[in-house]
C-alpha cells in the first residue's frame, strides 16, 4: 500500500460472521460517505469504483509492534491501544523536541515521510488524548482538558456504542453536556462505567500507560583479558556461557533450537559456530558435547578474546512430569543423536517416514525431517506392498498379462507365478509427470530365478514396467 | 543344522555384520525386531531406490525407523559410527556403494562394541572388509505363490563354520523360520511317512 499509493477510494475488508465488512478506509473513501463496519456490498452500491483488498490482521499487528519500537525514540513508555493505535506517556520528554507541539509536528513529519497517515492527540490524561486523536486532533491545554474536549461527542469517551446511543436519546450529545449534568442521576441511569470514563478523560481518575514488555534477550558474552587458543579453553568458556544462557531459558521454560557462538579473534576477525538442535533444549550438560564438532573446526589464529553465545531460535518447552523422566530420557538420547548426526550431514537429512493419504505407492508416505516431526504411531494397513521401490524401469512385453520371459537389469527372467492385477488410477487432481501414461495394473510376479517383482502394465499406452521388489 | 542357525541368526550384539545379495534389504528388515529401540537406516542421499515403509511394516513398525541420508561414503560411515557408539538405537543399517577398507570395517567394529549396538552393512557383493563378524548372502528362491522363501548363506563367520539355510518369514509370529531341507529331515519323520 505504501509502495503503491492509490488516488481513489480504497478500503481494506475483513470477513466477520460471514459478511465482508470494511475494516479500514482512506480519506477519499471516507469523503465518499463510506464508514468503518459498513458491509462491502453496501459500500460498492455507494461507490462502484471502490478498490478493496482483504485485510492482513496479523501483518498489521506485527507492523504496529514495529511502530511501537520506533516510537521508543520519543519516550520509554509505549503501549498498544486497540488494534490500530499506540499510546505514549511523554511526560518529561517533550522538551527534547521543543515542547508538545514540536513533538507532535516532528512525529507527524516522520510518519508522513514513511507514508503513514496518522491522527495524533495529546492530553493530560490517556482518555483526553484518545478523544482528541479519534475526534478532534490537537493538544489539550494543561490542567484544563475540558477546553479542548467540551465540543467533542460523547463517543470520544471510549463508551460502549449502546451507552452512547442512550445518552444521545437523552439529548446529551457532547462532553460539555455531560459535565453539566448532575453525576448521581447519571450513575444511577448508566452505571459507574460512564463516570469512570469521564473522570479518566478529565484526569481526575488516574489511568496508567502499560508499556510493551521488551522481548527477552537470549545472548551472553564473555570477554577475556588475555586471548585463548586451546580447544579446552574455548570449550570451558562456552560451558560458562551455556550455563548462563540455560538459566535464562529455564526461568521462562523455554529451550533453544538454534544456537550461535561467535568467537572474536584478537585481529578483529570473527568466526561463527552454529548449532542446530533436534529438539528445544535448555540443559547445558547435554548441549556442550554437541558443540564439540563445531569448535574443533575453528581457526584460533592469534587467539580469541571474546565469546558471544546467542540463542537465535527459541521455542517453548512443554511442562514435563518428573515421573515420566525415565521414558523421556530415551527420546532425549535419540534427539541428541539426531543433532550429532545433523551437524555432520545436515539436520534435514535425518528423516522419518510418515504416512500420507494417497493410494499412489510412491506418494503413500512422506519423508519429514526427524528433528521437526513426531513419529506416526500407527500405519494404515494396506495390501501387500514391495519392500523396495524404485522409479519405474521399462521391460519389453505386450498384452495385459505379464510377459513370460523378459530382461530386467541385464538378467533374463522367466515368470513362474503371478498374481494380479490390482488397478490403480492416477490422482487426476494432482499433476504428476510419472503418471502421464494413465491407469496402472499392478502384478506381483515371481520369477523362476527367485526374484519377486512388482510390475505394472499401462493399458492406456501399452507398456510394462518394474517398480518394486518384494522380499 | 538348525541348532547352528540359532547361534548365528539373531545377529550377535555389539558387532558389525555384513549382508549382500538380492535379498539383503529383506534380511535387514527381519533384523529390526531384535530390540525395541529405534532403527537407524543410513543410505546415500542420491539413491533413487527407496525403502518402502508400507512393505517394511510387515516386518517392523515404520515409526521406529529413522533415515539418515549422507552424500558420500565417508559421511555414511561417520554417521553409522556415531550412531553405533551412542548406543541409543538398536540397529544401524548402512547401505554402502564403495568397497569397505579394513580400517573402516575395524572402526565400525570398535564403535559397535563401545555402544553395545548391532551394525549391519548392506553392500553389493564383494565389497566387504575382513573385520566383519559374519557375512551373509541372501538369494530369494522360487516357491510359487505368496512366499518369502530365501536361501541364506553364511559366507564368512568369525566364530564358526560356513553353512546355508532355507528360511521364510512367518508373518503371524513375526519371526524367521528355517525350512528343513528335504534330504535332511529327521529319521522319525521319514519312517512315519
Amino acid at each position: 500500500m505504501r509502495a503503491r499509493p492509490v488516488d481513489a477510494p480504497f478500503a481494506l475488508t475483513a470477513k466477520e460472521s460471514n459478511t465482508d465488512r470494511i475494516q479500514c478506509l482512506n480519506t477519499r473513501a471516507e469523503r465518499a460517505g463510506l464508514s468503518r463496519g459498513m458491509t462491502l456490498s453496501d459500500a460498492r452500491a455507494l461507490r462502484p469504483d471502490l478498490i478493496t483488498r482483504p485485510a492482513d490482521t496479523p501483518g498489521d499487528a506485527g507492523f504496529l509492534r514495529v511502530l511501537a519500537r520506533w516510537a521508543g525514540r520519543y519516550c520509554p513508555w509505549v503501549g498498544l491501544e486497540d488494534a490500530d493505535g499506540l499510546v505514549l506517556d511523554v511526560t518529561g520528554s517533550t522538551h527534547l523536541f521543543g515542547g508538545e507541539t514540536g513533538l507532535i509536528a516532528d512525529m507527524r513529519v516522520r510518519l508522513m515521510r514513511a507514508g503513514l497517515e496518522t491522527r495524533i492527540g495529546l492530553g493530560d490524561s490517556r482518555g483526553a488524548a484518545w478523544a482528541l486523536a479519534h475526534f478532534g486532533e490537537g493538544v489539550a491545554p494543561p490542567q484544563q482538558p475540558l477546553q479542548a474536549l467540551a465540543e467533542l461527542p460523547v463517543a470520544a469517551l471510549r463508551l460502549d456504542p449502546k451507552l452512547g446511543i442512550g445518552l444521545e436519546r437523552l439529548g446529551l450529545r457532547s462532553i460539555a453536556d455531560l459535565t453539566a449534568t448532575p453525576r448521581a442521576p447519571l450513575a444511577r441511569r448508566f452505571g459507574n462505567g460512564l463516570l469512570l470514563r469521564l473522570d479518566q478523560a478529565l484526569g481526575t481518575q488516574p489511568e496508567p500507560v502499560v508499556p510493551l514488555a521488551d522481548p527477552p534477550q537470549y545472548g551472553v558474552r564473555l570477554t577475556l583479558p588475555d586471548p585463548i587458543g586451546l580447544l579446552e579453553d574455548v570449550t570451558a568458556g562456552t560451558a560458562r556461557l551455556l550455563a548462563q544462557l540455560c538459566d535464562k531459558l529455564k526461568t521462562r521454560n523455554q529451550g533453544a533450537r538454534v544456537l550461535q557462538l561467535t568467537l572474536r579473534r584478537v585481529d578483529q576477525g570473527s568466526q561463527q559456530v552454529e548449532l542446530r538442535l533436534a529438539r528445544p533444549m535448555n540443559d547445558p550438560v547435554s548441549i556442550l558435547p554437541l558443540f564439540e564438532r563445531g569448535l574443533s573446526g575453528v581457526e584460533a589464529g592469534y587467539g580469541i578474546d571474546q565469546l558471544r553465545l546467542s540463542a537465535t531460535r527459541v521455542e517453548d518447552l512443554a511442562p514435563t512430569q518428573i515421573a515420566s523422566a525415565i521414558r523421556q530420557s530415551q527420546t532425549e538420547d535419540v534427539a541428541a543423536l539426531i543433532t550429532r548426526i545433523g551437524t555432520r550431514i545436515g539436520l534435514e537429512n535425518v528423516q522419518r517416514m510418515l504416512p500420507a493419504d494417497s493410494h499412489i505407492p510412491e506418494r503413500s508416505f512422506i519423508l519429514a525431517a526427524a528433528a521437526f516431526s513426531e513419529a506416526a504411531p500407527n500405519w494404515p494397513p494396506r495390501r501387500a506392498r514391495p519392500l523396495r521401490l524404485f522409479p519405474p524401469e521399462p521391460v519389453a512385453g505386450a498384452g495385459p498379462v505379464p510377459p513370460v520371459r523378459f530382461r530386467w537389469r541385464r538378467m533374463a527372467l522367466r515368470v513362474a507365478a503371478q498374481s494380479g492385477p490390482e488397478r490403480l488410477a492416477p490422482e487426476w487432481w494432482l499433476e504428476d509427470e510419472n503418471w502421464r501414461r494413465g491407469l496402472r495394473d499392478y502384478w506381483r510376479v515371481e520369477t523362476a530365478q527367485g526374484r519377486r517383482l512388482w510390475m505394472f502394465h499401462t493399458p492406456q499406452q501399452p507398456g510394462w514396467y518394474v517398480q518394486g521388489e518384494f522380499a | 543344522m538348525s541348532a547352528d542357525f540359532a547361534t548365528c541368526y539373531p545377529l550377535k550384539r555389539g558387532r558389525a555384520h555384513e549382508v549382500c545379495g538380492p535379498g539383503a534389504t529383506y534380511f535387514a528388515a527381519t533384523c529390526c525386531n531384535f530390540s525395541d529401540k529405534p532403527v537407524l537406516w543410513v543410505c546415500p542421499s542420491w539413491q533413487q531406490e527407496m525403502l518402502n515403509p508400507e512393505g517394511f511394516a510387515a516386518y517392523c513398525d515404520p515409526a521406529r525407523l529413522l533415515l539418515a541420508r549422507a552424500a558420500s561414503q565417508i559421511d555414511l560411515l561417520a554417521v553409522s559410527e556415531e550412531a553405533l557408539r551412542s548406543g541409543t538405537v538398536g540397529l544401524v543399517v548402512t547401505e554402502i556403494f564403495e568397497p569397505l577398507s579394513l580400517t573402516h570395517g575395524r572402526r565400525l567394529q570398535l564403535a559397535a562394541e563401545a555402544g553395545r549396538t548391532t551394525g549391519l552393512i548392506l553392500m553389493p557383493e564383494g565389497m566387504g572388509s575382513n573385520a566383519t563378524e559374519t557375512r551373509w548372502r541372501c538369494t530369494p528362491l522360487a516357491a510359487g505363490g505368496d512366499s518369502t522363501l530365501q536361501c541364506w548363506e553364511l559366507i564368512k563367520n568369525k566364530s564358526g563354520t560356513f553353512t546355508d539355510w532355507v528360511t521364510r518369514w512367518d508373518a503371524a509370529a513375526r519371526r524367521i523360520i528355517v525350512v528343513s531341507k528335504t534330504g535332511e529331515r529327521p529319521r522319525v519323520a521319514r519312517t512315519a511317512g
